[in-house]
């Protein structure tokens, strides 16, 4: 694949490589404080549901040092959504900055500006909140009861499903007749699992700083996914033109989803806009596990009919989602849990999916990489390795013959869309066939698939699943990029995308440079700043290769174009005849100019003029990555502790712009899979109240609890991505849990259904066989 | 209180609380490659050389680093400067995504190196189960390890 490219497909060192191994202070709190900065800090409400009775800030205001106590009584009480998503954003307007009720243990109940942290943390102590404690609602059974209490009773919210019945967002979709599809189906299994609330837990908590430049416009500095909607979604709530307003995105700890919300700049922005001072506010890591966002606990049920040779005929996916105390990307995660999912299995005629996403009084759901399709498909393949052992099949053999391919559609990409209808969509490429049998080989699944190696009390079994994600939101992202040419015949590549860690900087950078026939270090590239870059949505959606990348490519063959168009002019030969490589334009004849000529000549000599382009990319269609994950698991029958001997994935994303940061999307991904599918969970109390909210509770993987890990990216090209690339940045997650839970029936018989897959819960199902 | 603390080979002399961790002091100094990523000893983000041990540095008082040698990642590879071999090794793997572990878990794997100049893979895992990653797998930054501990030795021998 790096042969048909001079820069793309090359592992690259990161633009930014060399600031983050230095430990040079490119993130929010490390920046310097501007002069007389105010630190913030947030009262949380005690209680999972309750109304504020009264609350008395006068003893916080007399604290020496205190600036501002906000709260209910004197912010704005417009409603609106912290999810960072296009406008109009397909999530409720359910929240208020401070509202007369709490929701969950954690929300919003007042905030205080102060000169010292330490100030604002006393001043908190000081306000009296009095509260009217209500029933709580702390799952989805108890949302959905009968004469639940309401959590969403206000008059002013906007398009909430059924605010009387606690459901935030509802969807259906349907091809075919489900009926009779799982009826003419010879076998039908069913299956219903269960999974966690997880978080993110990115190991920069949230943080941002805002103050007025000199002609007295706002700067936000945020550690944000999403530049742009935070600078539309401020300006609306705090009533400032957008034209006032400046966001900057700095180097950013991770993000993961968590950062695609708008939580913590309006406290910031207002203090600055009511005091005129600089202010900053980073979140603690208490805060970041219970006041941020988190994944979306699901109740996901799959009917899966099949005829006797194996071809899978019908289906059904039902789905219930806990969203939380807000309905923040309520609707459109609960979309991809069938979009990213059902398509996989295109054999299949008829397809009903149906889903209700229902408030509870406990943590606010959000963007969380994966997207729904980590919930949906625990449930879609563990019920396909249920039919193979139905239908008597190997369960690789079953997928092989059911699985989509190139040329290939599936009724499911219309009939769902995020949050409304899809868009038909033909795959052009998919290496999934290849990535199940590289897979197969690397794992030993022949030699080891339903043999129950043991090992004293440790029994050995293989399971795999297999995946697909998307590449953007065809239809409504829009990613838009300018390149401009410098003297040295080097280039500003200016984007709106959104660099979480993920190295889009530099994918980027490699697209530009590849086009205009430079070295990565000919591209200057300055990101996420709503001043100085193009439109782009966000890091959202594994859409920054693929749409913001098609933005690039585009601005570089028109900046291309107007280079030769000198060329021309200064070598007398024809425009097709040149060629633009190695930082030379090339005639027939063998005489040439430099890009750094060109630059001068267009800059200070004839036909002067800023060689330049702005480009813009909307997604006609959103081509799947796919993934094919293998994984061998031991289980100890005596505690029911599960260790992941080897873990493979394989997988297919287009053209690998820098195969090494690609590779480093998967692992990580699968890592935090592997997290998410053995122990990572946020418990709660009786009352709602979270047990764990650090990392010494709510562990994540550490170097020790990896399992060796095999990524192979397959040969493959999307001829509409930019350079053949697709997405990369979320299908991985999505894989441990199914390929856990069928490794563990593999080993010991038992279908694990619940996540995490704790050792109690692993060994009280064995008991229960 | 005034304290001295020898930061990076240069003596800094700071007026401390009674409470504060060397992590918010060192930060206050403006050596901000040192990142409060818990608070709590769990995340390892905050770690610096104490005499050459790394140390999570939210656990520790600053009093209690008075006159001690502490090294935090502005000492270890100075702008300007060539890289680490270690700083080098994470670059070449690909080792960083976001970046923001990676001033606790170089100086970690300074630490270790020192002491286990010829490290196996599950040494190296053991000494980095203290600093989480979110990014990465892990995968890469061992490798990288392993490779910077390989060109240590050489530069050593040769």
């Amino acid at each position: 694949m790096a042969d048909k490219f001079a820069v793309v497909g090359h592992s690259e060192h990161r633009v930014d490589g060399r600031a983050l191994i230095t430990g040079a202070p490119v993130f929010v709190d490390d920046l310097p404080a501007p002069t007389g900065m105010l630190h913030i800090a947030l009262l949380r409400s005690p209680y999972a549901h309750a109304r504020i009775r009264s609350i008395d800030t006068a003893g916080a205001e007399a604290i020496p040092g205190v600036a501002l106590v906000l709260d209910h009584r004197n912010t704005p009480e417009r409603r609106y959504t912290t999810a960072g998503q296009g406008y109009p954003e397909p999530s409720p307007y359910d929240a208020r900055m401070f509202d007369t009720k709490v929701r969950f243990v954690g929300d919003r109940v007042a905030a205080v500006a102060a000169e010292t942290a330490e100030q604002a943390s006393e001043a908190l102590d000081a306000i009296a909140v009095e509260y009217d404690v209500l029933d709580p609602v702390l799952s989805i059974d108890e949302a959905i009861a009968a004469g639940a209490p309401v959590i969403h009773d206000e008059d002013d919210s906007l398009d909430i499903w059924d605010a009387e019945r606690n459901i935030a967002a509802h969807v259906v979709a349907v091809a075919g007749d489900i009926r009779a599809g799982l009826d003419e189906s010879d076998v039908v299994v069913e299956v219903v699992t269960e999974t966690q609330y997880a978080q993110h837990a990115p190991l920069e908590p949230h943080a941002v700083t805002s103050y007025f430049d000199e002609n007295r416009r706002l700067v936000i500095v945020s550690s944000t996914q999403v530049p742009f909607h935070v600078r539309r979604i401020i300006g609306r709530l705090l009533d400032v033109p957008v034209h006032r307003i400046r966001v900057i995105k700095p180097r950013i700890g991770g993000g993961f989803g968590v950062k695609q919300e708008v939580l913590i700049e309006d406290l910031a922005a207002l203090t600055t806009l009511r005091t005129g001072r600089s202010a900053r506010f980073v979140y603690s890591r208490q805060e970041e596990f219970i006041s941020s966002r988190t994944r979306h606990p699901m109740r996901v049920g799959v009917e899966l009919g099949a005829l006797e040779d194996g071809t899978i005929h019908a289906v059904k996916m039902e789905v219930l989602s806990n969203t939380g105390a807000y309905g923040t990307h309520s609707l459109t995660v609960l979309s991809n849990v069938g979009s990213k999912t059902l398509p996989m299995y295109n054999s299949a005629d008829h397809v009903r999916f149906s889903g209700d996403a229902v408030y509870t009084n406990l943590p606010v759901g959000g963007a969380y990489r994966g997207y729904g399709a980590s919930q949906g498909v625990f449930a879609l393949e563990t019920a396909v390795d249920r039919l193979a052992a139905r239908l008597g099949m190997d369960a690789l053999e079953l997928r092989l013959r059911n699985h989509i391919r190139a040329g290939e559609t599936s009724p499911v990409f219309r009939a769902l869309g995020e949050g409304r209808e899809g868009v038909d969509q033909i795959i052009n490429s998919c290496g999934l066939e290849e990535c199940i049998r590289i897979g197969a080989e690397r794992i030993g699944w022949d030699d080891k698939r339903a043999l129950r190696h043991r090992e004293g009390s440790w029994v050995h079994g293989v399971g795999m699943s297999i995946h697909m994600q998307g590449s953007g939101i065809p239809l409504i992202d829009m990613a838009a990029a300018t390149i401009k040419m410098n003297d040295d015949g080097s280039f500003n590549l200016l984007i709106g995308a959104t660099d979480l860690g993920t190295g889009s900087d530099t994918v980027l950078g490699q697209i530009a440079a590849e086009v205009l026939g430079v070295p990565l270090e000919m591209i200057v590239v300055t990101s996420s700043d709503t001043d100085t870059t193009p439109f782009d949505v966000g890091a959202y959606a594994s859409s920054t290769t693929y749409v913001s990348g098609n933005a690039v490519e585009r601005a570089a063959l028109d900046v291309s174009g107007q280079i030769m168009e000198v060329a021309v002019a200064v070598l007398g030969a024809d425009y097709e005849t040149l060629e633009l490589e190695g930082g030379c334009i090339t005639a027939p004849d063998g005489t040439s100019t430099t890009l750094a000529d060109v630059a001068i000549r267009s800059l200070y000599g004839q036909d002067q003029r800023q060689i330049a382009a702005t480009h813009s990319f909307v997604p006609e269609e959103s081509p799947p990555p796919f993934l094919a994950s293998f994984c061998e698991a031991a289980v100890d029958e005596d505690t029911g502790r599960v260790e992941i001997v080897k873990y493979v994935a394989v997988v297919d994303c287009g053209t690998a712009i820098n195969p090494r940061l690609a590779e480093g999307q998967v692992e990580g991904a699968i890592a935090n899979g592997i997290g998410y599918a053995l122990f990572e969970e946020l418990l709660f109390e009786a009352d709602g109240r979270p047990q764990t909210p650090d990392y010494g509770r709510y562990k994540i993987p550490s170097a020790l609890d990896m399992p060796p890990l095999d990524v192979v990216l397959v040969d493959s090209y999307e001829p509409t991505g930019p350079m053949g690339a697709k997405s990369v940045s979320e299908i991985g997650i999505n894989a441990p849990i199914p390929s856990i839970a069928n490794a563990i029936h593999d080993a010991t018989g038992v279908w694990m259904t619940t996540a995490p897959f704790t050792p109690e819960r692993v060994w009280r199902a064995m008991q229960a066989v | 209180m005034k304290v001295t603390l020898i930061v990076n080979g240069s003596p800094v002399e700071t007026d401390v609380n009674a409470g504060d961790t060397l992590l918010d002091t060192l930060r206050r100094l403006g050596f901000t490659s040192v990142k409060d990523g818990c608070a709590n000893g769990d995340c390892g983000t905050c770690a610096v050389l104490v005499d050459g041990r790394a140390v999570t540095s939210c656990l520790m008082f600053a009093g209690q680093a008075e006159d001690r040698t502490i090294t935090t990642l502005e000492g270890l590879g100075r702008a300007g400067e060539a890289l680490h071999p270690l700083q080098q090794a994470l670059l070449d793997a690909g080792g960083v995504q976001c970046g923001y572990c990676i001033p606790g878990m170089i100086l970690t794997a300074a630490d270790l190196i020192t002491h286990h100049p010829n490290p196996t893979r599950s040494e190296i895992e053991s000494y980095l189960a203290g600093n989480l990653c979110r990014c990465t797998g892990y995968v890469k930054q061992v490798e990288a390890i392993e490779r910077a501990a390989e060109v240590l030795q050489e530069t050593d021998h040769g």
